[in-house]
């Protein structure tokens, strides 16, 4: 029986769902991974290097090695995902061969192309993609996306990114909402997105997809200050494996997420977690990594 | 009409739990949110809904908020429970290829059956008496084996068990609560 385009991307997006209330872990090697999904990861992202490092070592950053991606698939039975080049569908197709479970298209790799993103719709594997505002995520959804995530500022281990772009996304969501019918085609327009989805955000109030945080978020505050701020799930980068004491970080984190609201378990979660990621302040950094594709 | 109505405790700590929701209020249902002890404290419970999400994920924070031994006792017990998917797997006496969670429902299931996300699919077929019910698999478990008499099978699906009912305990490993169809939950809320 052969499915429709359709009913892959309906289950593409209802794997996102289930990732939902989660924290997403980037790993570098399969030990991170068995320690992230002991710490409860509802997923991980397979990485050579995590962001903070990438920034470190400068250079082009590329898709990771398969092997390393099959040794990570083989050591966990949570969904795995890697990343591609923004534009690089050769290396999506590498990895929609290797039966990955999400590929993220992402800004934190060096981009393969300055002006188009790929068309995720020819794919059967699902992708997640960075956005900064509605505009991005919308053209990313368009595209194929059935995720979005903040772009944030990947390796910083500074939040302050990541909280503008969710901010601008909802509070542009509610302002769609908030337009009459006949505005939704100027609407459109100016997002430069279909009118289709735009109509969509405007009768329903949210992205047609599941939209999770991502980039700077390293302690369990910071999950949880965007779990406040209307994000489903977390990634967290560099912020896990570049910090003091990465299993009870990872662990405090998961439950931050869990309990967004309860002050009283985040104070008790954030206590006594060693040392959080250095990180480095916008004003500091040579590479705006959020820049990158829009 | 006109009767009380029900009360559902939805465990959302993590996973596809507001699409339950969704789904359980629609119905009339009272339906909260259980993300630690004192919700599951707070009011009595005519059910509990383990959601689909990660099945790792779930069992350790039911054990780090301390809810695995409350709601452990509240299935034994007799409480209506409806599982899907990851629920499904907590729910399970045994699991194939992976840790044994809640383990109050006798069946053998087996994690990610179909294989990774290139192997989730969306089909229908029958539950129990139900016809035709929408059904999407997604990373899915199935059941390998039901492990005593009283465990009635309620769907296969090319001959794997898919949805079973053993008392008070209604799993399942696909999601209904992705799907327009309500006639589970409506099932579920009849137990």
């Amino acid at each position: 029986m052969s499915e429709s385009t359709t009913e892959r991307y309906e289950l593409n997006k209802q794997l996102a769902q289930m990732l939902k209330g989660g924290v997403i872990m980037d790993v570098t090697n399969a030990a991170q991974a068995r320690i992230a999904e002991q710490a409860g990861a509802c997923a991980v992202m397979a990485l050579e290097r995590i962001p903070a490092d990438i920034r470190a070592v400068g250079g082009v950053a590329r898709m990771s090695d398969p092997r390393l991606i099959k040794e990570i698939q083989d050591a966990v039975s949570i969904p795995v995902m890697a990343k591609c080049r923004i534009g690089h569908f050769a290396e999506a197709d590498i990895l929609e061969a290797l039966e990955i479970d999400y590929i993220d298209e992402s800004e934190v790799l060096s981009p393969a192309d300055n002006i188009y993103h790929i068309e995720k719709k020819n794919y059967k594997v699902p992708f997640v993609c960075g956005a900064k505002d509605l505009g991005e995520a919308l053209r990313r959804i368009a595209e194929g996306a059935s995720m979005i995530r903040t772009k944030g500022e990947p390796g910083t281990g500074d939040v302050v990114q990541a909280v503008s772009h969710m901010r601008l996304i909802n509070s542009q969501i509610r302002e769609v909402v908030s337009k009459r019918e006949d505005e939704l085609y100027e609407a459109a327009k100016h997002l430069a997105v279909p009118y289709e989805l735009v109509k969509y955000v405007h009768e329903n109030g949210k992205l047609p997809v599941v939209n999770f945080a991502a980039g700077g978020v390293a302690t369990p505050a910071d999950a949880a200050l965007m779990m406040k701020l209307g994000a489903e799930g977390v990634f967290v980068g560099s912020g896990i494996f570049k910090s003091g004491d990465p299993v009870k970080r990872a662990t405090a984190i998961v439950q931050a997420v869990a309990n967004f609201n309860d002050s009283k378990l985040l104070a008790e979660l954030s206590e006594d977690l060693g040392e959080a990621m250095v990180g480095i302040n916008e004003s500091e950094i040579q590479l705006l990594m959020s820049k990158r594709g829009a | 009409m006109g009767e009380k109505p029900l009360t559902i405790g939805v465990l959302a700590l993590q996973g596809a739990f507001i699409e339950h929701i969704n789904v359980l209020k629609s119905l009339g249902a009272d339906v909260y949110e259980i993300r630690q002890k004192s919700d599951l404290k707070a009011r009595h419970y005519d059910g509990l809904v383990l959601p689909g999400g990660e099945s790792t994920t779930q069992s350790n924070l039911l054990k780090k908020v301390g809810l695995f031994d409350e709601i452990q006792r509240l299935i034994e017990e007799g409480m209506p429970v409806l599982a899907t998917c990851a629920g499904a797997i907590l729910l399970s006496e045994n699991v194939v290829g992976g840790e044994r969670h809640l383990a109050t429902l006798p069946v053998t299931i087996k994690r990610n059956a179909y294989g990774r996300q290139l192997g989730s699919f969306i089909t229908s077929g029958s539950f129990g008496t139900i016809e035709n019910v929408p059904m999407n698999f997604i990373r899915a478990p199935y059941f390998e084996s039901v492990n005593d008499p009283e465990v009635k099978i309620l769907s296969k699906i090319d001959d794997k068990i898919v949805a079973v009912q053993y008392k008070n305990q209604l799993a399942m490993s696909f999601h209904p609560e992705v799907s327009e169809d309500k006639r589970i939950h409506k099932y579920f809320l009849g137990i």
